[in-house]
């Protein structure tokens, strides 16, 4: 299937941190893939452990609040988990840059925003102050920031939150990486700012040939940004497939339930369905599925273990129920499960 | 930023004319005759007449307040009803004094606490972060008059190391060093276990933010995320607080030039106090809400040019 290395691949990746002295994982085993040119989308509620995810693959989980216990991480073929922080240090930002949620807290406000944007040239790239700067009015320029040249001297309390979204994204962008995580890069925008602001990565995408990680909680940005999903619930992908297959047929339950939880334009007097009860806390993690206890479709063999098997051709869940009918992928669901 | 600069010195005048009423008020709400104070109880009725015209005192009230605050304005708070001088010479003549042990403490207090604070923020709660807080409490604990005459004790008496009067001699640089010494060693300690702790809350509050993050994704090293990224913003409430602390020193340096015996304004508003000199103590008032009102500028103007959120506002 691939020739050229994958962009990114994470294969079983375990993140834990230390609750009263106890290591409990938020990460279990997640594995996906991401080729050039390519979004996956990785969709959750809070606290599912997508940020996690996106923070252990920046090398940013670190001891004594938290580390990456197991898995491989790798970047254009390289294996990066566990590198010495010197060596991630040359990654971050130049291999792989990330997008926050926060862009009204994540530039330092007493740095001009250029300086922040010329940093990691000036670290990368060893260019000089004034040729990073002078990238960064070309980057600003990119990301459409109007008049450029002057606004590179301000600070960031002089712009508005997608201005300095802008910003982040320019500072994101600055080294070229072949990756490009975002973690919910447009949750704190308002609408219209939010289509202009996907817009602009998802053309930033295809001019660099980049890959991009984007975390949202927010499928209606998924059907516009992304070619594929995973589903994270309690720390473990429970479907993966293309945006189309699991926009038409959903297999898994959690996933399920988080489309009936959209309210439809379509259907009046409708109530708000929330899924009922809450994700298991990490230390009280259920052997089996960890949504069984919210699911309603809980049967026998929900306590054992379950493992992503097919359910189509690129589309797989994490539930004996949507993939028992399937049966002829069963038998391989256990080896595909550890790609 | 001249504007800024303009703005905030206009600022202070409103606060000098405050500080000037004030001093004025307080000076005349105090119980008892000045005339009577001064020349004792035995005075004639003609002496005190005559010394109430001298003084102004016979003069309606708004006479007496406009004679004041333009005469303060001017540089002129009148003489020492004791030695006759201007006060502002007799001020003059100590002050630097006065300041030597002011700066020489809050360069102490900033050069020990303010690294001491990010090397205890870097190892939060290890074995550096503990010793730390447990010497900015001791340091916090000991009053000036306790460590000052400890610190006569050993390095003044037992090891001869440093001078038990420090009456220098203003020419001479080495002099004023060597003599402020101990007294800056007593006073700074207790700033410098101050500003530890601001330092360290502070470059805690600030590694934590989410701006710390950002650069780290950006793949700056670690030593200049803490001293670039960290530390920028962390030096804006320890300004803030070194400003205000500088206003405790000078209130502070009263103790210390009575223990180890220097010249200083501290010693004069004490002598004044003792030999009752209204003049003097009223234009010391005055001269020690200017020097504060001094620092408070500076620290603002500092505050100004260290962060960018300042000069909009």
């Amino acid at each position: 299937m691939m020739t050229a290395p994958a962009a990114l691949a994470v294969e079983d990746l375990r993140t834990e941190f230390r609750i009263a002295g106890t290591w409990r994982s938020a990460v279990r085993g997640v594995s996906f893939g991401l080729a050039r040119n390519e979004t996956l989308a990785l969709v959750g509620e809070s606290g599912c452990g997508k940020s996690v995810t996106a923070l252990s693959i920046m090398g940013l989980v670190q001891p004594p609040l938290g580390r990456v216990a197991g898995g491989r991480i790798l970047l254009e073929g390289q294996e990066v988990a566990g590198l010495p922080e010197k060596q991630w240090e040359k990654l971050r930002g130049d291999r792989i840059g990330m997008i926050f949620q926060e862009p009204m807290t994540s530039l330092n406000p007493v740095m001009t925003v250029g300086d922040q944007v010329a940093e990691a040239l000036v670290i990368h790239k060893g260019l000089s102050r004034a040729a990073a700067l002078e990238k960064a009015r070309a980057l600003f320029e990119e990301v459409k920031i109007p008049s450029a040249a002057t606004r590179l001297r301000e600070y960031p309390h002089q712009f508005s939150g997608g201005m300095r979204q802008r910003v982040m994204i320019a500072m994101a962008l600055a080294c070229e990486p072949a990756v490009l995580l975002a973690d919910e890069p447009t949750t704190a925008l308002d609408v219209t700012i939010q289509a202009q602001v996907l817009g602009l990565l998802a053309d930033l995408r295809e001019r660099h040939g980049m890959a991009v990680l984007f975390i949202t909680h927010n499928l209606g940005v998924v059907a516009q940004i992304a070619d594929r999903v995973a589903v994270m619930y309690a720390g473990q992908i429970v479907e993966e497939g293309p945006v189309a297959n699991i926009f038409a047929a959903p297999a898994h339950p959690y996933t399920r339930a988080l489309f009936a939880a959209i309210p439809r334009l379509d259907q009046p007097h409708q109530a708000l369905s929330a899924i009922p009860g809450r994700v298991p806390p990490l230390d009280a993690m259920p052997v089996g599925c960890a949504f069984a206890s919210r699911c309603p479709e809980k049967r026998a063999g929900c306590e054992a273990p379950q493992v992503l098997a097919h359910v189509g051709a690129a589309h797989r869940a994490r539930c004996h129920v949507a993939t028992g009918a399937t049966a002829f992928e069963a038998a391989g669901a256990a080896v595909q499960d550890t790609r | 930023m001249i504007w800024f600069v303009a703005k905030r010195l206009l600022a202070a005048v409103p606060t000098l004319l405050a500080v000037l009423t004030v001093v004025f008020i307080i000076v005349r709400i105090v119980p008892g005759d000045p005339a009577l104070v001064i020349l004792g109880d035995q005075a004639t009725a003609e002496a005190a007449a005559a010394l109430r015209t001298r003084l102004g005192l016979d003069q309606p009230m708004w006479v007496q307040y406009w004679t004041f605050v333009s005469n303060a304005l001017t540089g002129n708070f009148g003489a020492s009803l004791v030695t006759g001088r201007p006060i502002l010479e007799e001020v003059g003549a100590v002050l630097p004094h006065t300041i030597d042990l002011t700066l020489a403490s809050m360069v102490l207090g900033v050069v020990v606490g303010v690294p001491v604070g990010i090397w205890a923020a870097l190892h939060r709660n290890g074995a550096i972060d503990v010793a730390a807080r447990l010497l900015s409490l001791l340091g916090l604990s000991f009053p000036v008059f306790v460590s000052g005459i400890y610190l006569l004790l050993l390095f003044g008496l037992y090891w001869r190391l440093f001078p038990v009067i420090g009456n220098a001699d203003l020419s001479d640089f080495g002099d004023r060093l060597h003599k402020v010494v101990l007294p800056a060693v007593a006073l700074g300690l207790t700033m410098a276990a101050y500003i530890t702790r601001v330092t360290r809350s502070a470059m805690l509050h600030s590694l934590g933010e989410d701006y710390i993050r950002t650069a780290r994704a950006k793949g700056v090293p670690w030593r200049r995320v803490v001293w670039v990224h960290g530390l920028r913003n962390a030096s804006l409430p320890v300004v803030t607080v070194v400003g205000l602390y500088v206003g405790i020193l000078i209130g502070n340096s009263v103790l210390t030039e009575i223990v180890f015996n220097r010249p200083g304004l501290g010693k004069i508003i004490v002598g004044a106090l003792n030999q009752r000199d209204y003049a003097m103590l009223q234009g010391l008032m005055v001269i020690y809400c200017f020097l504060i009102v001094v620092v408070n500028l500076v620290t603002d103007l500092l505050y100004g040019v260290m962060d960018p959120r300042v000069k909009q506002a």
